[in-house]
């Protein structure tokens, strides 16, 4: 019974399947595993609108939307009739190819991502021999998609955004790809599915999820990290800044493609978490294995919606970086510290097991944290901040 | 030859194509993603993936970004030029025409491409890091030498520019 409900959409889909000539069976199979896809993460999407406008209100000590249905739960279904009803708005001196070009390659390189992420149980579109790999080289097009967006507008601005954009997620590209590495180390593998397996199983009733490894842990926070600014989210909004270039890549899109880029955006964001929770987090399994009787799916959405909240808890608090702080802080504290790391899990792996091994990688991994932060600091002189026109 | 093997054949000569006959230099970057894009997707269809996915990281993700940000770097934003003929484009032609016959001739008649082909091994992302890490060790790290070396040469030549700035 608990198994038939873990496996009720790999079930329902094969008993579909039984009605299609085998002839058409690979192509219908396809889109099966496609359509919960592109029905779930929009609708996770349309929540997230509502939970972030939420949660910043309550952060800011305001309400946030009231007035669309209960606790304004309708609010993402009254700004998509907006958006769809709005002008569609293309710049007189735009490149009109490549405008119209941008949102779509966004939205559907933001789509892609999710082939390789397992959801479930059994429950992946692909299992690629170099999925991790296929998440990466997806996320590289992203970057071409904003180029062109920023460029084809033709407005100073939107230039700005889209070259900061870029120059950002460039700079964290390195650190995100790094730092997933150490977990391929371990894994010895590529494929999302077997990097999932291999966090399978319980000591007692704790996880063998690989954040609970002194690697993991320094792993898992610099791909967080490196990941909110692959998203463009605060505080890395640079590229949005709305209060220096008002919106960056995507000013001079209204209507529709506004949505579409917003969609994009977040749809990365959720990816990059799926992909963090399926590299460190243990991706669909149960946190406590007395909790495995709840279907792996849940898990996996429990888990995407906890890492949603701590993307809009740090929305709420922290205020956004300056362009020489978001790189030095890239190539001088999380580089280095991603390149230490993977020593670390190279001890480990080569360490017996035991509290040992435990004490020796937290310590080679803590101590160049600890002075990497304080040599970075000790160059930086902290003083009572002077305003030459606002006394 | 298969159907998707013809239209990702058609994608990448169209890309390449509109990549040297288009006028606005980003535009034929773009396009030229679109071929580099067709290769990948021609490595995925040999079943070489690991080749393929690192085409899509390398070339769309980098390099298109890189030829990008040096016509922005460099170059008017507005920028529309003639196109790039020859005056003799038509000499141009029956020569390139001549070497892909002798070319294609020559291959055709040589023994190597009479012998049966030896079957397709199947070669997984495990063997070539292993290969990468135990057989050309030495040479993976000669060459992630030579790249520490050239990064280390530009940030220089970028730093010395800023002293002489002050």
């Amino acid at each position: 019974m608990i198994q038939a409900f873990d496996q009720i959409f790999v079930l329902a889909k094969h008993w579909l399947l039984g009605f299609v000539p085998a002839i058409a069976q690979p192509l219908c199979s396809a889109i099966l595993s496609v359509i919960p896809v592109l029905i779930a993460f929009p609708l996770l999407f349309a929540i997230t609108t509502w939970l972030e406008r939420k949660g910043l209100g309550r952060i800011q000590n305001r309400y946030g939307p009231n007035r669309a249905g209960p606790y304004g739960l309708f609010q993402p279904i009254a700004d998509a009739i907006k958006s769809l009803t709005k002008e569609d708005i293309i710049p007189v001196t735009a490149d009109r190819m490549v405008h119209f070009l941008a949102p779509l390659l966004l939205a559907s390189a933001a789509f892609l991502a999710y082939a390789v992420l397992p959801i479930g149980r059994n429950m992946v579109i692909v299992n690629l021999d170099a999925g991790v790999l296929f998440f990466f080289a997806v996320g590289s097009v992203v970057e071409l998609s904003v180029f062109m967006a920023g460029w084809s507008s033709r407005s100073k601005y939107s230039l700005l955004g889209a070259m900061r954009a870029i120059a950002q997620m460039i700079s964290y590209e390195v650190p995100l790809v790094l730092a997933s590495v150490v977990v391929i180390m371990q894994a010895g593998s590529l494929s999302t599915v077997s990097i999932v397996n291999k966090q399978a199983g319980y000591t007692g009733i704790w996880p063998h999820w690989f954040v609970f490894t002194p690697w993991g842990l320094v792993g898992f926070v610099l791909f967080m990290i490196a990941a909110t600014a692959e998203s463009n989210r605060s505080p890395f909004d640079l590229p949005e800044g709305e209060s220096e270039i008002i919106a960056g890549y995507y000013i001079e899109y209204s209507g529709f493609k506004f949505a579409l880029f917003f969609l994009g955006e977040y749809l990365g964001m959720f990816a990059t978490s799926g992909m963090a929770i399926t590299l460190f987090l243990g991706g669909w399994s149960a946190p406590l294995s007395f909790l495995t009787w709840i279907p792996s799916y849940i898990w996996f959405f429990a888990k995407l919606v906890t890492l949603i909240c701590g993307f809009i808890w740090i929305r709420g608090t922290l205020p956004r970086l300056r362009m020489d702080q978001l790189m030095n802080l890239a190539w001088q504290f999380i580089l280095p510290m991603a390149l230490i790391n993977m020593l670390v899990a190279g001890i480990w792996h080569f360490m017996p097991s035991g509290v040992l091994r435990w004490l020796v990688c937290a310590a080679v991994a803590a101590a160049p944290c600890i002075l990497l932060s304080f040599g970075l600091k000790k160059k930086k002189k902290f003083q009572v901040r002077t305003y030459r026109f606002a006394d | 030859m298969t159907v998707t093997f013809l239209i990702l054949a058609v994608l990448t000569v169209a890309g390449t194509a509109a990549a040297m006959g288009m006028r606005n230099a980003v535009h034929c970057v773009l396009a030229l993603t679109v071929g580099f894009a067709g290769v990948a997707a021609l490595y995925l269809q040999l079943g070489a993936q690991f080749v393929g996915l690192t085409q899509i990281m390398v070339y769309v993700g980098a390099v298109a970004i890189l030829a990008v940000f040096a016509i922005m770097m460099t170059h008017n934003p507005a920028p529309t030029q003639p196109a790039a003929f020859s005056a003799n484009w038509v000499a141009g032609t029956i020569v390139a025409a001549v070497v892909f016959v002798v070319l294609a001739w020559a291959i055709r008649s040589s023994t190597a491409s009479a012998q049966p082909l030896p079957p397709e091994p199947a070669i997984s992302v495990q063997d070539i890091g292993d290969a990468l890490m135990h057989r050309f060790v030495l040479q993976l790290e000669i060459m992630g030498l030579l790249l520490t070396a050239a990064l280390i040469g530009a940030v220089v030549i970028a730093m010395d520019r800023r002293e002489e700035m002050k």
